[in-house]
């Protein structure tokens, strides 16, 4: 069999594709990074509008209700399974339940 | 009566079914074959039954004898740039001398019983859409990278880039699963394929179904066919190829390891992200241009949460109508001719060849990522840095879950998975760059 192209160049070609894609890739990295530090950073100095009333019960000042832990958030998933994925997720962690603290419950769909 | 079986014969002179008794029909018949068992897998099997299908069907029909909804040569005519016969559907151009033949010399080369040659210079997209095929009009959005295009803006309407942007490093396992990519086209060079062939071949170890298909297009579109059904193929059978590698390679604590949960990212980042990501890789690699920029695109479309409209057609109607097309055209180049070459049986081996090493790739990557870390990361999301979402997230979660039924990885494998989408992008911008005209 003859080779159409030289294996020599075929081999410099295939490193230096892969070290192109983590060189590209570690720049993004780099970018996503910084632009993370500098929504963060941004973020503790409007503290006013929003943190205030969403994050209102944690935990400490007032104990609420025996066994509550704060707000759930339930993302398209109805009341009913959320208590069942709870119970269940304490049984299998063998954990009580009013030991937990459920932040949020989100469907994943399918794409 | 006589009147009346002369007729006869003439229909069935006519018909297709004779083009099966002519020179080469029985390959013809071996490709039906090859389109029922497509078909089998796709409905019955459920494999990518969206693309199968339709891939399935293009084959079908693109080789049943006298349809002419497709014509591979006029298609040949449109790459090489040369001269076009109409009347004789073919082309005047030496393949193997890779020279355009006179008028003369394509003359002394026709048959006795040919017709009279009906010779267009230089095909066009208008002339394609005059003498073509209903096929031929529709590969016209292959051949002009439009669909491949289409699909990533519902892609990118689809994807949540939420648990990369949470957790960066899984970038790197993006990266790292290319490798398959570069492998495969090394393998495909020691196989005797040209440089843009074995550009195309690799980048099904991307396993992406339409950078494979841009890429090919741009590269190789002789080997679309084979190569869009072996890509979509083991895309499918990812939950197959996976597992054992993945077994092979990590040991049951690597396996077990436990992640922590992702930091919480806002709406602000994730509408910042598609635009910064754009910007940076298309600057960085120009010719990532259309994959990346439709991505980014159909995902701020989903972020921005002032564009519901427009991100719910790009991930619903526009995709269904694009994957309908792309389906039953890519489908219509799997000619018989052009098909039965022992060049397919390579691009599939090599192609099996990409998956398992873009997950190998991958899995290294990731078990360094757990030495380094000290054991917080568990190595099998590195897998899952081939880019078939969700199913390689979903195959890292399973086989997670085997080693320790409390682990929850796919969230944390959904990062490298769509990190993957942008390895493929960029490896497919590499190629495109050094091997493109």
């Amino acid at each position: 069999m003859t080779l159409k192209m030289d294996l020599g160049d075929a081999l410099i070609d295939a490193v230096m594709g892969w070290a192109i894609v983590f060189l590209g890739i570690a720049l993004l990295v780099l970018v996503v990074v910084l632009v993370g530090k500098i929504m963060s950073g941004k973020k503790p100095a409007v503290p006013a509008p929003t943190p205030a009333p969403a994050a209102a019960p944690p935990a400490p000042p007032a104990p609420p209700a025996p066994g509550a832990a704060g707000d759930l958030k339930l993302y398209d998933t109805p009341d009913r399974d959320a208590a069942m994925i709870m119970a269940i997720v304490a049984d299998e962690l063998k954990v009580p339940v009013n030991e937990l603290r459920f932040i949020s419950i989100r469907e994943v769909k399918n794409k | 009566m006589d009147n009346i079986l002369e007729t006869l014969k003439k229909l069935w002179l006519e018909s297709g079914f004779m083009g099966f008794f002519e020179n080469g029909g029985w390959k013809s018949l071996i490709m039906i074959l090859v389109a029922l068992v497509l078909l089998y897998l796709g409905i019955r099997k459920k494999f990518e039954p969206l693309l199968l299908v339709g891939i399935a069907f293009g084959c079908l029909l693109t080789n049943l004898p006298g349809a002419g909804l497709y014509h591979m040569a006029m298609w040949d005519a449109y790459v090489y740039e040369c001269p076009y016969d109409a009347a004789n559907e073919a082309i005047l151009y030496d393949v193997e001398e890779e020279r355009v033949l006179s008028v003369e010399e394509y003359m002394s080369t026709l048959p006795p019983d040919a017709q009279e040659p009906e010779i267009i210079e230089k095909l066009s997209f208008t002339d394609i859409a005059h003498i073509g095929g209903l096929l031929d009009i529709l590969y016209i959005g292959v051949k002009a990278g439009i669909y491949p295009c289409l699909i990533f803006i519902g892609v990118g309407a689809m994807t949540d880039f939420g648990p990369l942007i949470a957790n960066p490093k899984s970038f790197f396992l993006g990266a790292a699963a290319q490798f398959g990519v570069f492998f495969a086209f090394f393998g495909a060079v020691l196989l005797g394929f040209t440089g843009n062939q074995a550009a195309s071949i690799g980048i099904i170890g991307g396993a992406d179904g339409p950078t494979a298909i841009l890429t090919c297009m741009l590269l190789a579109p002789a080997l679309l066919g084979p190569i869009a059904i072996a890509a979509y193929s083991y895309m499918a059978l990812i939950p197959m190829i996976q597992p054992p590698i993945m077994r092979l390679l990590t040991t049951e604590k690597e396996r077990s390891v436990k992640m922590e949960q992702l930091r919480e990212v806002s709406k602000t980042e994730k509408i910042v992200f598609p635009i910064v990501v754009a910007g940076f890789v298309i600057l960085l690699l120009p010719s990532t241009a259309p994959l990346i920029g439709c991505l980014m695109f159909g995902n701020l479309l989903r972020e921005t949460g002032v564009t519901e409209r427009l991100s719910d057609v790009a991930q619903n109607a526009l995709m269904n109508i694009v994957t309908l097309f792309l389906g039953i055209s890519v489908g219509a180049t799997t000619v018989a001719a052009r098909f039965l070459t022992l060049n397919t049986l390579k691009i599939v081996v090599l192609g099996l060849i990409a998956f398992g090493f873009s997950t190998v790739g991958g899995l290294l990557v990731g078990k360094l990522m757990y030495k380094l870390s000290g054991g917080k990361i568990n190595p099998l999301i590195g897998a899952a840095g081939v880019s078939a979402v969700p199913m390689a997230a979903r195959v890292a979660q399973v086989e997670g879950q085997k080693a320790n039924p409390s682990n929850f990885l796919l969230m944390h494998a959904m990062g490298p998975n769509v990190a993957g989408v942008i390895g493929s992008a960029i490896a497919a911008g590499f190629l495109i760059k050094v091997f493109g005209a």
